[in-house]
């Protein structure tokens, strides 16, 4: 059956660079004068031939920089605790849980691309779905960094997992919690399998591409001497849908759980069955903006344009701002039951939320989460990369202020007026997440100096079935 | 000098036998993976049935072609999954319903809702991790070495050709008939493989 994904004629259109369909989207999934041997060269050809390293040795060191201060920041926090951070009581979760939610969202965009978008069998996803896997990962473990961190004695932090102590305790099953603790790691691990199925045969490549000795000792080792035979690629195939079918209830479940950790509490604010999809979609957003973020100027850099065409942005930009309306529609939601529940404290909650204390950066969050991404319903913006960068930053900006507003400012005013208290973050709290951006970076620049970031499988297959005329 | 004449003459000339390098099999390059995969089906029809095709990128059918069986991945990640299902559920219901029971809230100690969401990961997680180890146990991998990468121009498996190698421990093997064969199925090169 002809789907819209790649069946459209294309056509010339003297006034953009790239070839259109009729309707006038970008119509290239990869380009027209790709070969198999051309791919392989130019993909494995970054790891082994690392091009422009006064480019990445500049950012290397800044993210580096960056790294450094988040490991004094931890350092520093691990001899004082957590009182070196802006939280009190009742605001006791702060820039840390809302950093982890944040992460979190973002890396829900790799497996989202890789695996849903693999089951519904959009081809775009092909040349994105390794670097967005790659962005998960190290999301996920900047994610994973800030709970513990929090614990207030995160050397014992193993006393989440259930395992027969010699104290006979058990982790509290009922919490949603330690519903997170699951939640993420099962995430992290399959994530990290999903992507080393993937990357195992581009190894190969980069082993069989290699000129020197330890190059090829190295990938030979990393790709477990992958030979590409027909009986390692129907093992190899089937494992790799059957991880990305049981992914994709994953990814949707992982941000339940984590909204569960709000949407089980009592407080207003928090308190909302909306809560679970809200999170799902708001996750997705952040991850497609982020993914939006790194992809653009790392395809003009290593000139990448011919593989990752503006079409794939084009789709991003689209898949970005359909979950932005479910976000909206989830704000709309919260403002109307905390009328329709006619629950003073509710009430309250969402009256403060836009004209209380923290009024100024609920109305930042509206600006940067909801009216800005509005821009993306013009094809013009969608298809110019510097436009569709700023768009990107703005959503990804606005997906942190928002985690900020509902963790932030809906335990700053709870039932009692005597507990209610302001939230004001300290140097510490700003260099730890700055310092995990640094982290995150410095993975990711790492991750594309060895590892080649683009499927060069998957980009043949691409390039088989146009030969094939199914494209 | 007489005398090292004489030793010389007197031995017996020396039968070295010059083994050939054992034989792997023979390999046939393609350039198309449609030829790769008319090519399996033939030798599969002409009766070979130890022989293997390497693709750089995975042939729909190619399998089959060979006469392979369905992959039993499905099966591992289903068997992992139920393990990983019952096992969680009853871990939980053992450490909150027996070693550490807490009331909360005079609910029942099996509280099942509550133990769904951890039971449902753990599900997902043993079920991928069992498909995940059931490629290298399947594939025999990691095998850092095979008699396959002996050939120079197998490098190009991972790249741009395609490549079909009949073993040599096939019963139907014969050095000059399977060369025959094998250049027959507009292989652009057909090269044997060393042991």
């Amino acid at each position: 059956m002809d789907t819209i994904q790649g069946s459209e004629p294309r056509m010339p259109d003297p006034s953009k660079p790239y070839p259109v369909t009729v309707l006038g989207y970008p119509a290239e999934m990869i380009g027209p004068k790709e070969t198999y041997a051309r791919v392989s060269d130019q993909i494995a050809g970054i790891p082994l031939k690392h091009p422009h390293p006064k480019f990445w040795l500049t950012c290397f060191a800044i993210a580096g920089s960056l790294f450094l201060m988040f490991c004094v920041a931890v350092g520093y926090l691990l001899f004082k605790g957590v009182g070196i951070w802006g939280i009190n009581i009742p605001i006791a979760w702060g820039f840390a849980i809302t950093n982890f939610v944040w992460w979190i969202g973002i890396g829900h965009a790799g497996t989202f691309i890789s695996a849903i978008l693999l089951l519904l069998h959009q081809k775009w996803r092909t040349t994105i779905n390794r670097l967005t896997e790659a962005m998960t990962l190290f999301a996920v473990m900047c994610a994973g960094m800030f709970p513990l961190l929090h614990l207030g004695r995160p050397w014992v932090f193993f006393w989440l997992l259930p395992y027969p102590d010699t104290m006979k305790l058990w982790p509290q099953f009922r919490s949603p919690l330690v519903w997170d603790v699951f939640a993420v790691s099962t995430y992290f691990l399959v994530s990290l399998m999903f992507w080393y199925l993937g990357v195992m045969p581009d190894l190969a490549t980069v082993r069989d591409k290699a000129k020197t000795k330890w190059k090829k000792i190295i990938y030979g080792i990393s790709c477990m001497g992958w030979r590409g035979s027909a009986r390692h690629w129907q093992h190899h195939q089937s494992a790799y849908l059957l991880l990305g079918g049981l992914a994709t209830p994953l990814v949707l479940s992982v941000h339940s759980v984590v909204s569960f950790d709000f949407a089980v509490a009592q407080l207003p604010g928090w308190h909302s069955t909306i809560f679970p999809p809200y999170f799902v979609a708001g996750a997705i957003y952040s991850g497609f903006a982020m993914v939006l973020n790194l992809l653009i100027p790392i395809r003009r850099l290593y000139r990448l344009q011919n593989l990752i065409t503006t079409r794939t942005l084009n789709n991003m930009a689209c898949v970005t701002l359909v979950t932005g309306w479910m976000v909206i529609y989830g704000y709309i939601m919260e403002a109307f039951m905390a009328w329709y529940s006619n629950d003073p404290f509710e009430k309250h909650m969402m009256w403060d939320r836009a004209f209380g204390s923290y009024g100024w950066v609920f109305w930042g969050l509206m600006l940067l989460n909801c009216v800005i991404p509005q821009l993306l319903w013009s094809r013009r913006i969608r298809t110019h990369d510097l436009a569709l960068f700023f768009v990107a930053l703005s959503v990804n900006v606005g997906m942190w202020v928002e985690r900020f507003v509902i963790v932030v400012q809906s335990l700053h005013h709870d039932f009692v007026p005597s507990s209610w208290k302001m939230y004001y973050p300290t140097k510490w709290d700003v260099i730890t997440l700055l310092g995990s951006i640094g982290m995150f970076l410095m993975l990711l620049l790492l991750f594309i100096r060895y590892v080649p970031m683009i499927s060069i499988t998957e980009s043949r297959e691409l390039i088989a079935l146009r030969r094939e005329g199914q494209l | 000098m007489t005398r090292e004449k004489t030793s010389v003459t007197a031995l017996p000339e020396p039968e070295i036998e010059y083994e050939e390098p054992a034989l792997f099999g023979l390999m046939a390059e393609f350039e198309e993976h449609e030829q790769l995969l008319a090519a399996a089906r033939r030798a599969y029809a002409e009766g070979y049935r130890r022989m293997d095709a390497y693709s750089p990128f995975p042939i729909d059918g190619l399998a089959e072609a060979l006469g392979h069986e369905n992959s039993p991945i499905p099966l591992f990640t289903l068997a992992g999954g139920i393990v990983g299902g019952l096992g969680t559920y009853f871990m939980e219901w053992l450490a909150m319903a027996k070693l550490y029971p807490i009331n909360v809230g005079g609910r029942p100690l099996n509280s099942w809702p509550n133990f769904i969401p951890v039971t449902f990961e753990l599900t997902i997680l043993i079920a991928s991790i069992s498909a995940f180890l059931g490629v290298f146990l399947l594939n025999r991998l990691p095998e850092p070495h095979h008699p396959v990468f002996n050939v120079p121009e197998f490098e190009r498996a991972s790249n741009d050709r395609f490549f079909l190698c009949i073993q040599a421990d096939d019963p139907k093997f014969e050095l000059s008939q399977t060369r025959k064969f094998l250049e027959s199925l507009a292989a652009a090169k057909v090269v044997e493989v060393e042991q």
